[in-house]
């Protein structure tokens, strides 16, 4: 049986460290030692995309990602995304296109768009269904979720 | 006052009359209710809402002994002039928080920043039957209006009388009450402060009628929206309290299964753990999720298992009654002429057979609670769409009156009718009981496709005749298990057989959003395109014919003009198909454009993709045009999965494909470009809208495959695999 183990995380800029085994999820860690609830669990297996999460800047699914994998690595969590309170541009679309229903997927739904924003400033309609299309909105938002990411890249610095 | 809410339950609705999950031993104590100082408006309850309720207990006893105050809604305005709106209903994502406040600050005349609502704390609010069967905005609105329409001219009174002043030389504005020239003015807060009082809103308040409407009627995004958007919002899932354990239930081998033994040494030899087995229960709750997940793996289970049926031989079994069924069917209606003679009139006669599998909620929030014991008073943070009712449940688990059970609904990851139930509250509560400390369960995928319920699967008969000039001559419809919702006509004909029948279901089933109406939408719309093209009639002129229901036959219009239905022929390999109906007091019409895709690999096979839908909607006065098209379009994205690939594969009290990897959910690809074409009827009040808009896609897609290839679909889903590709694609 795997010992708990001290490891170093960099979540949100902060470095912070946690006593866990080492295969513990880092959803698990997130959510039930750093109280990162932003993040959430959906399925476990990596298919809904609720658990998204930066890693080095690409959308991760948490829940199939170990402690141990994500050391010494920089994580990025829906908490991380505004600054001393104030929206980031997509956040912002995101609330204009009215994108919210209940609102559980909204979190992997921005980091995931997050990512394609930072490495496609201007995507399509298609490139925007393409890099989502792992992330499940059962309220079926999908329509104004597109309307967000796009308002949200014509609007220049998506992210920063 | 109202009598909206003597709806009866549809008898679908299987999981309100379900015997309970758990039966345990019990405990008891007592609570004090408080509200700080200020102004309290209580609005009294009415005979409507007595029958309301011994309707809810004729189900079964959940709603329970002590039956709380007489109230059906409180504002309450604080010292700081800060309104606090209290109701029984939930957020569930329909954005009922957002038009809920704007009802009432069109009414009390004060800013929606200034309104906080308070939802489903069965410690605060008043009672409340449950958020289901669209009923928030055609009743609950209408009673927070009156409300705040009599505060408003109470807190007048009061002002006026602070400010020496008669009564109707004030008016309030912007949370400000002014006179004529302006010289003198209070503050809401000026006239709660230092007050403790209870007013009681009288009966017969007139409210402002939906043309003066000013907040209400427009578009409004949802009113805490940065809490979700940051991450900050805290669903039942996301709460933490001090000491929590985290729990974990050992679920069954088999549906009914029962056990048979438990051994639990090696789970209770762990650090922290906490074992419980009662009755068929077993569970642990650790100090932290992975142990906890280790000690009920660790328990050793035996359970006997009976055999039960699998999707083989399902609609055969759908199609026997049930063995405590009441005959004839419930919810139909009585036969009106003579089917014989309808038939032996018509020109063409008809006979299909429909069906619909099991499909499941799977909302983005798995089932989670979060109970607390203290002393012998329990609170329950929990996701569900019955507070009152989980109170009931857990009061008849633990043998404790209601009045020590504090059930508090955070707003929840979405339900659609699937969270009616407090299975997971009460294992939550069992687990906390005895182990002395809060513990939170939150269901995996897994559980929530096993051990919720699900949208009943039906078969539905329908047989026909019509004449050559397009006159229904016949209508016989049998619905088997699948519901009554929806399943009447709105097409005129002088001969109708209408029945629902109950089955026994091999699976535990429930609400689903829009109940059996899109089963009975699906059957009805496909087979009324087959009676048109049987007498080669455009399916729109063949509806046109057979509607007398001017609301009907607006939104058929709205939605056929907007899509141009008769302007354009489809391409080759597409076809464009329409459906119409009504339930819940809205009337919907749905056009769909679909594709027939050859594949790559196969190409005999081919896809359907559906392409565009165009739907239109029409639900009285609009209260917030922006969410309610929200609304509709999620919900036709929800309808593509269920008309297109959903189905629960089960085999031996097993789900088979209970996994998001096998379960096939509708994702962005699938999704359609939506138009929505509101109609919106200031003249008539407004019906809720939560559930209509599904029942059109299904039935407009089949008849759109049937316009595109000659191939009718009767089955739900339509094509999980596809359908064999025409000749000359």
């Amino acid at each position: 049986m795997p010992m708990p183990t001290v490891t170093e995380l960099t979540i949100n800029g902060q470095r912070t460290s946690v006593n866990v085994e080492p295969d513990v999820l880092l959803l698990t860690v997130l959510r039930d030692y750093l109280d990162l609830t932003g993040t959430k669990y959906g399925c476990g297996e990596g298919r809904c995309g609720a658990c998204t999460v930066l890693i080095d800047g690409k959308p991760i699914r948490s829940c199939r990602t170990t402690t141990a994998n994500s050391a010494g690595k920089s994580i990025t969590t829906i908490e991380g995304l505004a600054k001393d309170g104030k929206l980031t541009p997509l956040q912002e679309a995101f609330i204009k296109a009215d994108a919210l229903q209940c609102a559980f997927c909204i979190s992997g739904m921005i980091m995931s768009a997050s990512a394609l924003l930072d490495h496609n400033a201007h995507p399509t309609r298609e490139d925007i269904i393409s890099s989502m299309n792992g992330n499940v909105c059962r309220c079926g938002v999908y329509q104004r979720i597109i309307e967000a990411i796009q308002m949200a890249s014509n609007t220049g610095s998506a992210e920063e | 006052m109202t009598d909206d809410d003597l709806t009866p339950i549809e008898p679908e609705r299987y999981e309100l009359h379900a015997t309970p999950t758990y039966n345990f031993n019990l405990d008891r104590r007592d609570f004090i209710k408080a509200f700080g100082l200020g102004i309290l408006f209580i609005v009294p309850t009415t005979r409507a809402h007595a029958q309301q309720r011994d309707q809810a207990e004729s189900g079964r006893g959940r709603f329970g002994n002590n039956l709380p105050q007489d109230i059906n809604a409180w504002i309450h305005i604080d010292e700081a002039g800060k309104v606090t709106v209290l109701t029984g209903k939930v957020e569930f994502g329909q954005n009922i928080r957002t038009s809920l406040t704007q009802a009432v600050a069109d009414e009390l005349h004060v800013p929606m920043s200034s309104i906080q609502m308070v939802m489903g704390d069965t410690e605060l609010v008043p009672f409340d039957l449950g958020t289901f069967g669209s009923r928030t905005t055609p009743t609950m609105a209408p009673q927070l209006r009156r409300a705040a329409a009599a505060a408003r001219e109470m807190l007048i009174a009061m002002a006026a009388e602070q400010l020496r002043l008669p009564p109707n030389d004030l008016r309030l504005v912007g949370a400000r009450f002014v006179n004529h020239d302006k010289s003198k003015t209070l503050t809401l807060a000026e006239v709660a402060r230092g007050r403790k009082l209870i007013k009681v809103i009288p009966e017969n308040i007139a409210i402002t009628p939906a043309a003066d409407w000013t907040i209400a009627g427009t578009s409004v995004t949802k009113v805490d929206a940065v809490g979700f958007v940051t991450g900050r919002h805290r669903y039942t899932s996301d709460l933490k309290r001090d000491l929590m354990l985290y729990g974990k239930i050992v679920r069954p081998a088999t549906f009914d299964a029962v056990l048979k033994s438990a051994n639990t040494k090696a789970a209770e030899a762990m650090p922290g753990v906490k074992v419980v087995v009662d009755g068929n229960f077993v569970g642990v709750a650790a100090p932290d999720p992975q142990t906890a997940i280790k000690a009920a793996n660790a328990i050793v289970v035996d359970w006997t298992s009976t055999p039960q049926p699998s999707n083989a031989e399902l609609f055969e079994l759908l199609r026997k009654p049930a063995s405590d069924g009441e005959g004839r069917g419930r919810g139909g209606s009585r036969p009106q002429g003579s089917i014989a003679n309808g038939l032996a009139s018509a020109d063409k006669k008809l006979e299909s057979t429909y069906t619909v599998e099991y499909i499941a909620h799977a909302p983005l929030e798995p089932r989670a609670a979060v109970a607390e014991w203290t002393g012998d008073k329990l609170t329950v943070w929990t996701g569900t769409q019955r507070p009152f009712g989980v109170r009931g449940e857990l009061a008849e688990a633990f043998h404790i009156p209601e009045d020590k059970i504090r059930v508090i609904v955070p707003d929840t990851g979405s339900g659609y009718g699937g969270k009616h139930t407090g299975e997971c509250a009460i294992e939550a509560a069992r687990l906390a009981r005895a182990a002395g400390k809060p513990v939170k369960v939150v269901w995996t995928r897994a559980e929530e496709f096993s051990w919720a319920y699900f949208r009943p699967a039906g078969v539905i008969d329908v047989k026909s005749g019509v004449k050559d000039d397009g006159a229904i001559t016949a209508w016989e419809f049998h619905n088997y298990n699948s519901g009554s919702a929806g399943i009447q006509i709105k097409y005129h004909t002088p001969n109708t057989d209408i029945q629902f029948h109950q089955s026994n279901s091999p699976l535990r089933q429930g609400s689903y959003r829009g109940l059996a109406a899109t089963a009975n939408h699906f059957a009805r719309e496909s087979h009324i395109d087959e009676l048109a093209d049987a007498v080669k009639m455009n399916p729109l002129e063949f509806r046109l014919k057979n509607i007398k229901d001017q609301r009907l036959r607006a939104v058929l219009e709205a939605a056929t003009k907007a899509f141009g239905w008769n302007k354009t022929k489809a391409a080759k390999g597409r076809g464009f198909g329409l459906a119409c109906g009504f339930e819940k007091g809205s009337y919907i019409a749905t056009c769909a454009e679909v594709a027939i895709e050859p594949d790559a690999k196969d190409r005999k096979n081919s896809r359907v993709r559906i392409v565009r839908v165009t739907e239109a909607f029409e639900c009285g006065a609009v209260v917030n045009p922006l969410q309610l098209k929200n609304q509709i379009e999620g919900a036709i994205v929800q309808a593509v999965g269920g008309a297109m690939f959903e189905a629960i594969e089960f085999a031996n009290g097993k789900i088979l494909n209970g996994h998001f990897a096998d379960y096939r959910l509708p994702r962005f690809s699938d999704a359609p470009l939506v138009e929505v074409v509101l109609v919106d009827r200031k003249d008539l009040p407004s019906a809720g809208a939560g559930e209509t808009p599904i029942v059109g896609l299904a039935p407009a897609v089949g008849n759109a495959v049937f316009n595109a290839t000659g191939i009718r679909l009767r089955s739900l889903p339509l094509a999980p695999k596809g359908i064999p590709t025409p000749i000359g694609l």
